[in-house]
C-alpha cells in the first residue's frame, strides 16, 4: 500500500444547522510538506481538518488523496493517516501498552511486545508506566502515549489539531522536531495551532483561515516574527 | 411550487366549505350516535393525512440522510410539522368522539392508539430539531427513519395485543356505502389538499430562510456588512 | 469486519471487567426501581401477574439507557470515538462492536433484576425460564442496536442526557411492549401460555432483524456529521 503524497482540496464548503464553518477553501497538500493552519477559533480550522480525516462529511466541495499517482479512496485513506489532537484518543482504562495493542490489532500491524516497546522508546514513555493505567499518567505522559499512537501506524498523512497545548517550552520543540523529521521522511504533515514559536522555521507552507474562508496561502518556510506579522494581517 | 400553493389553498378551503355542508345536510344518520357521528369525517380524514404525513418524514429523511440534500430535509421538517398539528387534531377529535360514544375522554382504541404512539415519534422529531444544536438534522432524520420502520410493528402490537380491551369500533371505512362514502372520501380528498397546502408553505417558508441565510453569507464574504 | 467488532466488543467489555463501574450502578439502579415498585403497588396475587411484566421492561428499559449513556460517554472522555472511526476497520465492525457490548451490559442488569422481582413480589418469573431468557435476549440485543446508533450520534450534543430517552422510547415501544407480552404469556396461570410467548419472541426476533438491517444500512451516513 503505497504512501500518500497528494491530497487535493477541492472548494470544500461545511455547514453546522445554520452555521457555516467553511466556505469554499481550496488546498494541495504535498508529500514531504509541513502546512500549517492557521487562525482565530472558529476560523474553521478543525474543520477543515475534521473533513481531511474523513471523519466529517463535507456539505460541498471534496478532498482527493492520491498515492503514487492513482486515487485511494475508503478504508485504505484512512489506514494512512495518523490524528494527534487535544485528547489522547487512548482509553485511560487500559495501559499504555494495551491501547497500542487494540492500535495494532485495528490497523492489522504487528503486535508484538518488542514492535510497541521501539514506539514508546522513541516517544520517551517511562518503561515502568507501560503497564499502568493511562489514566494515572501525567499530561505530559499521556501526550507521548498520544503521539506513539500517531507514530505506530507509520502514517504517510499526519494531522496534528493543537498538539502543544499542555506541553512546556521543552517539550513543544521536541515534538517539533519530531514533526520535522516526520516532514524530511516524506511524510505530509498538517499542524492546526496557536504555537507559532513552536513550528517557526520548520514550515513549507502556510495556510490562514479567516470566518471559513483561505486568506492567505504561500508555500515557504517563515521565521517567527514573520508568522505573527501574517497571523495579524490575515486572520482578523 | 409557489403558484401551486394558493391553488391548493383555494381548492381546500373550497373542499372545506363543500364538505361541512355536505356532513351536515346530504350525510345521513349513523344509528347509534346520530349526530355526534359526524365528527368521524374530520377525525378519520386528518388520521389518514397524519399516516400519509409520518411516510413523507420517514422517506425524505432517508433520503436526506444519503444524498444530504438540503432540500429534501426541508420536506421532512415540513411534514413532520404538519404531522404533528393533525396528529394533535385526531387525538383530540379522537378523544370527543370517545366521550360521545363511551363516556370516556380517552379510549385505547386500536387507531387512536397507533395515531398517539406515531405522533410520538413526530413530536420527538420536532423537540430533536429545535434542541439538538448542530446535529439536530441527522438526529431528526435517524430519529424519523427507524420510527416509520416501526410502523408496522406498532400495527402488529396493537393489533394482536390484548393488553386494552376494545372499545366497540363501528366498522371499517371500507365498508361505508352510498352517501356517507362520497361524503367521506370527499372529506378525505379536502384535507388532503389542506396538508399538502400546509406542506408546501412550510416547505417554501424554510427554502426561503435558507436563501436568506447564503446571501448574507456571499454578503459578509463580499465585506459587505461589517 | 465480525472479527474487528469482536475485537473493538472484547475491549469494551475488558474495560468494564476492570473497573465495573458501568455494570454495578446500572445493576443497582435496576434493583432500586424494582424496590421502588414493590412499594407502589400493593403485593396482591393478581394484581402481581399482570403488572410484574411490565415493571421488568420498565426497570431494563430505565438501567439501560443510563447505562448506553455511560458507556458511551467513556468514548467522549478522551475522544477515542473519533479514533475507532478513524480506524481502516469497517465503521459497521464499530457499530456491531459496541452493539454487542451493550447488549452484554443490558442482560446483565436483566439478569439482577428478573430474580430480584420475582423475589419482591412473588412473580412466578422462572415458571418457562428458557423462553424468558431468549425474550430478554431479544429485548437486550433490539435495545443496544437502537441505542448504540444513536448514542453514537449524540456523542458531542449538549442535551444528549435528555434526548437519549426522548429519541429511543418512541422507537423502541414496540420492543419493550412485545417483550412484556411474552413475560406476561410466560408467567400466565395456570400454566404458561407458550404459543402466545412464542408470537411475541418471534416478533421480538423480527424486530431486531430489522433494526440491525435498518442500522446497518444508515450508519454511516447517520453517524459522520
Amino acid at each position: 500500500m503505497p504512501a500518500l503524497d497528494r491530497v487535493h482540496i477541492d472548494k470544500l464548503t461545511k455547514r453546522y444547522g445554520t452555521e457555516r464553518a467553511l466556505g469554499g477553501v481550496s488546498l494541495e497538500l504535498t508529500a514531504g510538506a509541513m502546512c500549517a493552519l492557521l487562525g482565530h477559533n472558529g476560523a474553521g480550522k478543525s474543520t477543515l481538518l475534521g473533513i481531511v480525516s474523513t471523519l466529517v462529511r463535507p456539505t460541498g466541495g471534496n478532498v482527493r488523496y492520491h498515492a503514487a499517482g492513482r486515487e485511494v479512496t475508503g478504508a485504505d485513506v484512512r489506514r494512512e493517516i495518523g490524528l494527534l489532537a487535544h485528547a489522547s484518543l487512548c482509553y485511560g482504562e487500559l495501559s499504555a501498552r494495551e491501547n497500542l495493542e487494540l492500535v495494532a490489532g485495528l490497523y492489522d500491524l504487528d503486535a508484538s511486545a518488542s514492535s510497541i516497546d521501539v514506539v514508546l522508546d522513541r516517544v520517551g514513555l517511562d518503561l515502568k508506566a507501560r503497564d499502568r493505567e493511562a489514566r494515572t499518567y501525567s499530561r505530559g505522559m499521556l501526550q507521548r502515549l498520544a503521539l506513539a499512537r500517531a507514530l505506530l501506524t507509520r502514517p504517510s498523512l499526519l494531522l496534528l489539531d493543537e498538539p502543544f497545548t499542555g506541553l512546556d517550552r521543552g517539550g513543544a520543540l521536541a515534538l517539533g522536531a519530531e514533526l520535522g523529521a516526520l516532514r524530511d521522511a516524506g511524510a505530509i504533515v498538517v499542524v492546526v495551532t496557536h504555537d507559532l514559536e513552536a513550528i517557526a522555521g520548520r514550515t513549507d507552507h502556510v495556510a490562514i483561515l479567516r470566518r471559513g474562508q483561505l486568506a492567505f496561502e504561500e508555500r515557504g518556510s517563515y521565521s517567527y516574527d514573520q508568522l505573527k506579522d501574517l497571523y495579524h494581517r490575515y486572520a482578523n | 411550487m409557489n403558484k401551486a400553493i394558493p391553488v391548493l389553498a383555494v381548492l381546500a378551503a373550497a373542499g372545506l366549505a363543500a364538505t361541512s355542508y355536505a356532513v351536515f345536510t346530504y350525510a345521513p344518520f349513523e344509528p347509534v350516535l346520530l349526530f355526534n357521528q359526524k365528527i368521524f369525517y374530520f377525525h378519520v380524514a386528518h388520521a389518514f393525512m397524519l399516516f400519509v404525513a409520518v411516510g413523507v418524514c420517514g422517506l425524505c429523511s432517508l433520503v436526506y440522510l444519503k444524498k444530504r440534500s438540503p432540500r429534501w430535509d426541508d420536506v421532512a421538517l415540513a411534514g413532520a410539522e404538519v404531522a404533528v398539528l393533525f396528529g394533535a387534531a385526531v387525538l383530540i377529535s379522537g378523544s370527543i368522539w370517545a366521550e360521545a360514544a363511551w363516556d370516556k375522554w380517552w379510549v385505547w382504541e386500536k387507531r387512536l392508539t397507533m395515531s398517539l404512539l406515531l405522533w410520538l415519534v413526530l413530536v420527538g422529531y420536532v423537540l430533536v430539531r429545535r434542541f439538538a444544536g448542530a446535529s439536530a438534522e441527522r438526529l431528526a432524520a435517524g430519529l424519523a427513519v427507524f420510527g416509520t420502520l416501526g410502523v408496522p410493528f406498532v400495527y402488529t402490537m396493537v393489533d394482536k395485543g390484548d393488553h386494552h380491551p376494545q372499545a366497540g369500533r363501528d366498522g371499517n371505512v371500507m365498508t361505508l356505502t352510498g352517501p356517507m362514502k362520497i361524503v367521506f372520501w370527499a372529506c378525505v380528498l379536502t384535507f388532503l389538499l389542506w396538508f399538502l397546502t400546509l406542506v408546501l408553505m412550510r416547505v417554501q417558508s424554510a427554502r426561503a430562510e435558507r436563501e436568506i441565510r447564503e446571501l448574507r453569507e456571499q454578503g459578509l464574504d463580499a465585506g459587505l456588512f461589517t | 469486519m465480525l472479527r474487528h467488532a469482536a475485537r473493538i466488543a472484547w475491549k469494551d467489555l475488558r474495560i468494564e471487567l476492570r473497573s465495573r463501574e458501568i455494570v454495578y450502578t446500572m445493576a443497582f439502579f435496576g434493583g432500586l426501581i424494582v424496590v421502588v415498585y414493590s412499594f407502589a403497588f400493593p403485593v396482591k396475587p393478581d394484581l402481581v401477574r399482570a403488572a410484574a411484566p411490565g415493571m421488568l421492561w420498565v426497570a431494563i428499559a430505565f438501567a439501560g439507557t443510563i447505562g448506553l449513556g455511560r458507556a458511551f460517554d467513556r468514548e467522549r472522555e478522551n475522544d477515542t470515538m473519533r479514533a475507532l472511526l478513524l480506524a481502516p476497520v469497517p465503521r459497521l465492525s464499530v457499530f456491531l462492536g459496541k452493539a454487542l457490548a451493550i447488549t452484554a451490559l443490558v442482560m446483565a442488569v436483566a439478569a439482577v433484576c428478573t430474580p430480584l422481582l420475582a423475589l419482591f413480589l412473588e412473580a412466578p418469573l422462572f415458571a418457562a425460564p428458557l423462553p424468558l431468557v431468549l425474550a430478554l435476549a431479544l429485548g437486550c440485543l433490539g435495545f443496544a442496536i437502537v441505542g448504540s446508533v444513536f448514542a453514537a450520534m449524540l456523542l458531542k450534543v449538549r442535551s444528549r442526557d435528555v434526548l437519549l430517552p426522548i429519541i429511543l422510547y418512541p422507537i423502541l415501544i414496540p420492543l419493550f411492549v412485545a417483550g412484556v407480552y411474552a413475560t406476561e404469556a410466560l408467567i400466565a396461570a395456570p400454566g404458561p401460555a407458550l404459543d402466545k410467548a412464542w408470537y411475541w419472541i418471534g416478533f421480538l426476533g423480527i424486530y431486531d432483524a430489522s433494526a440491525l438491517v435498518l442500522s446497518l444500512w444508515i450508519y454511516e451516513s447517520l453517524v459522520i456529521e
